[in-house]
Parts: structure tokens; sequence; C-alpha cells
């Protein structure tokens, strides 16, 4: 086949596009890619001649440099673009960049973008694959996927787990993409935040409370979000003070809950504000598990992406 | 479909065969020192792991075993749909080991060169030999084995398929095919 006939990449602009089985395909995939990065060479070539661009238009320092190093393993060009953030889409500004980017023959686009849906837009303007890097309060689909990875790592299923997720959830792209993928994959997600952080139009059948006490005996995972001080200049928390006191996980509320219940926050965190210090660096926080875990995931995500075809059949020599 | 399918090795020559070929490894290393030995996957790693351990029963001495999967390091990879990577675990250093790739067929070379990359990314082995069960010829590289099984000559529209107990859940058994599938 003629490598410029290659076929069109595989974009992924949230989780519900997966189906189960391409959850698990990718978590699976996700753990063979471990191993690379333990190996004297941390290198395979399943995308050489492959570009993606990591196309970042807010500022983020571990999410691009997790999907920068998950390209170099796989032995992609990559190509950093950091964009000025601006607060509007600006619409044909945009386009060109994106139309610019595909002339040039790239594969990829890694896209991080303050307004919800902009990759989604982008994504039927080019060829290339576009994955979603988080999009304003839209969608985090590899962060979703990498608390998946991270929390089966440690708990081997999340069928049947309860996981309360805690904090700005009405803001949150993490929230939004973790209750689609912890929920895909069996779990029974709780919602816990301060009413004015609770996002309106909820599924009626979703379990949400104002009060972290009420759920902290239940539940196997916190997952705690990070709460922006520019919220309480907004006035949707009256101070970090009354906020932390109300929905902090500190060892008090920790000692109340499962012995094994687990800690999770998607970073960077506010040590003193959702949690405390000592939970950060205790032995239940899966933080550090969970940067690990990105990097595998997103390989796994860039491979789907870009590698294989689909269709067709092929015989091994 | 495949209609006619003609059985070439039965579970006895298999046994003779791999057999055959740990004393042949043994004979050519002369003992066993420095050996390791890697299965390319699905079908390789059972025999890996067969011959390893005729040889720990030959000279009593452990022998590293490794599991390649190759998928990543195909030449035509693009070309087939989305692959499935199945997990490489080579649990010792290979620098300096005098390692056995093995496989069930060896067909293009293709998938021998393959792990000749991806061994060379774990390190710098002393050298590299490759035992197969079947040589079916058509190579595509200059690639040749050094143990071989059973040389079965084919043509390209045929089909080699080897069956173990260990991945087919049935008797030792290779079979060749008519027409492709």
């Amino acid at each position: 086949m003629d490598a410029a006939a290659a076929r069109r990449g595989r974009s992924l602009i949230d989780v519900d596009q997966l189906t189960p089985a391409e959850v698990h395909w990718l978590l699976d995939t996700a753990r063979s890619f471990e191993e690379v990065s333990r190996r004297a060479v941390k290198k395979v070539p399943a995308l050489r001649g492959r570009t993606v661009v990591n196309l970042f238009f807010e500022p983020s320092t571990r999410t691009r440099i997790s999907f920068e190093l998950a390209a170099k393993r796989l032995s992609a060009d990559v190509v950093n673009f950091a964009a000025a953030a601006s607060s509007v889409v600006k619409g044909e500004a945009l386009k060109d960049t994106v139309l610019t980017l595909q002339a040039m023959g790239v594969d990829a686009l890694v896209v991080r973008h303050p307004c919800s849906g902009a990759p989604g837009v982008i994504d039927g303007w080019t060829d290339a694959a576009v994955i979603n890097a988080g999009d304003g309060m839209h969608a985090h689909p590899t962060q979703a996927l990498l608390d998946c990875y991270a929390l089966i790592r440690r708990i081997g299923c999340l069928q049947d787990k309860r996981i309360a997720i805690v904090g700005d959830i009405m803001h949150s792209r993490v929230a939004r993409s973790c209750i689609k993928a912890f929920t895909m994959l069996g779990a029974e997600v709780v919602l816990v935040a301060p009413p004015t952080l609770m996002p309106a139009g909820l599924p009626p059948e979703t379990r949400f409370s104002y009060v972290l006490e009420d759920v902290l005996e239940d539940c196997d995972v916190f997952y705690l979000l990070r709460l922006q001080t520019e919220r309480q200049e907004e006035g949707l928390i009256p101070s970090l003070r009354e906020y932390a006191a109300a929905y902090q996980m500190d060892a008090r509320r920790l000692g109340r809950a499962r012995p094994h219940a687990l800690v999770m926050h998607p970073g960077p965190i506010n040590r003193g504000v959702e949690i405390s210090a000592e939970v950060a660096d205790g032995p239940r926080a899966v933080m550090l598990d969970q940067v690990t875990s990105g990097l595998a995931v997103r390989m796994a995500v860039l491979f789907m992406a870009l590698g294989g075809k689909e269709g067709g059949d092929a015989e091994s020599g | 479909m495949g209609s006619a399918q003609r059985i070439v090795m039965d579970a006895r020559d298999v046994e003779r065969a791999v057999r055959r070929m740990a004393h042949e490894i043994v004979e050519r290393n002369r003992g066993a020192e420095g050996l390791a030995v890697v299965g390319i996957r699905t079908r390789g790693v059972p025999l890996a792991r067969r011959i390893a351990d005729f040889i720990e029963e030959l000279e009593r001495k452990k022998i590293p075993l490794g599991l390649l999967d190759i998928t990543l390091y195909r030449d035509d990879i693009f070309d087939r749909p989305q692959p499935e990577v199945r997990e490489t675990d080579i649990p010792f250093d290979v620098t300096d080991k005098r390692l056995v790739i093995v496989d069930d067929v060896l067909y293009t070379g293709r998938s021998v060169r393959a792990a000749i990359d991806a061994l060379m990314d774990f390190g710098r082995p002393r050298s590299i030999l490759l035992a197969v069960l079947v040589d079916r010829g058509h190579r595509e590289l200059p690639i040749r084995p050094d143990f071989v099984g059973k040389n079965i000559p084919t043509a390209r529209s045929e089909k080699v398929k080897v069956r173990l107990r260990e991945t087919d859940g049935c008797e030792d058994q290779v079979v060749i095919m008519e027409g492709g599938l």
C-alpha cells in the first residue's frame, strides 16, 4: 500500500466514542507499552515516520510532556506548538493554523484548548487524527483513561466499585470524562460538591451529595478535583479555608473511610485545600501512579490513532 | 475456505525435533554457558520453553527464558488491522548473552528481522542464533536458521499451521493447508 494513501487517523475526542471493548483494548495495550519504558533503549519503532503535533492553546506541563514522551517512545516525530491562549475561538485563525499543519503532512494533532468543543471542531477540518488533551469544561479523555488504568493496577477491576468524585465538578472536564469512563467499566460514581459547584442537569439516576461525610464510609476511591482559587473571587465558595473545612481529604476523614480506600487527584494538587499534605504523601494516594500510567496510556492512544489499519487481514511471515 | 490439509509432523515428530534442536544448541555452544532462549509470540514461546527445559535437563543449569512480542517492530505495521500488542518480557540482561531466538515457522524472514531489532534495544548480546520448528522457504531477507526442526518445501499459496498443546489445546502437530485461507 502506498504510504501516502495511509488510512485516516482515528480521533479521540471523548471517552464515550469508545466501546467498552475498545477501552479494554487501550488499557491492555498500555500494559504492554509500560515495559518499553524499562528497556535499555526506551523506544520502539511503531510510529516511525509519523508526525505528531502538540497544539496547546492553554498552559500545561504534565499533559504536554507526557504526550511528547509517549510519541517519542513510539518513534514518532514531535512538534510542540504552544499558542497563546485566547478567550474566544478565533474561528478563521484557528482553522488556518490547522490547515497549515495539515498541509505540512501532520498525522496527529494533540489539542488542548480553553474552549469546550474546539478539538471536535478541529477534527472536522482535518484528516489528521485529533486527540483531545483537554478542552474547556468538556472532556479530558486521556486523563480518564489513565485514571482507570492506575486504579485497575491497584484494585484489579472497577466492577461494582464505588468512586466519589469530590470538588469543583461543575468546571471540571476531568470529572466529565471520568464519570463516563468509570461508569463504562462498571463502577458506581457519586458526586460530592458544594451546591454552587455541582453541575445542573445531572441525569436523574446520578448519585450525589453536598456533604463529604455522608459518603465517607461507603466508597472505595475518593477522586479529588483541583479547586481553582478563582472560584473564591467568583463567589462560588466563601473562602478556601471554609471549602477545606468541608471537603478536604485529610487524615481524620480518611481514617473514617474503608481501610482499603484510595485517594486520587488529576494534579497539580493544592496541598491544604482539597487534600492535606499528610494524605497526599501517604500510602493511599495514587497520584504518582497516575502520572506513570499517563505515559503508557497516551502511548496506547497514539498507537490506536495512528497504528495499524482498519479492516483487512495480513499473514505473518 | 481451505479444503485439503495434510499433517506433516505429528506430536512425536515435534517432540523429537525440539529435543534434537536442544542438543544441537548445546553442542554448538559447547554447553549452556551464557545461553538464553527467547520465544517469539505466540507459538515461539512454548517452543522456547520446551527447548530451555531440555537444555536444563541436559546441562543441569537454569536457562534464562524471554518472551518477545514483535508487533511494534513489524515492517508492515501500517498495512495491518489494529494490531494487538502483547507484553514483551525479557527478565534478564541480554548484554553478552548468547541468545537463541525461537519461532514456529520461518517464512519471509521478516518476523526474525523484527525480533533481532527488538532484542538489540535491550542491550548488546554476544551473539544471536535462530531456531525454528519449520522452515518453509520463500525468504525475502538474507536470514537463515541455525537450527531447524524440519524443512518443508511449500508453495506460497499454501499455509503452514503449527498447533501446540500449550496454545491450541490439542496434540502437537504441523499441517499444510492448500489455497491460503
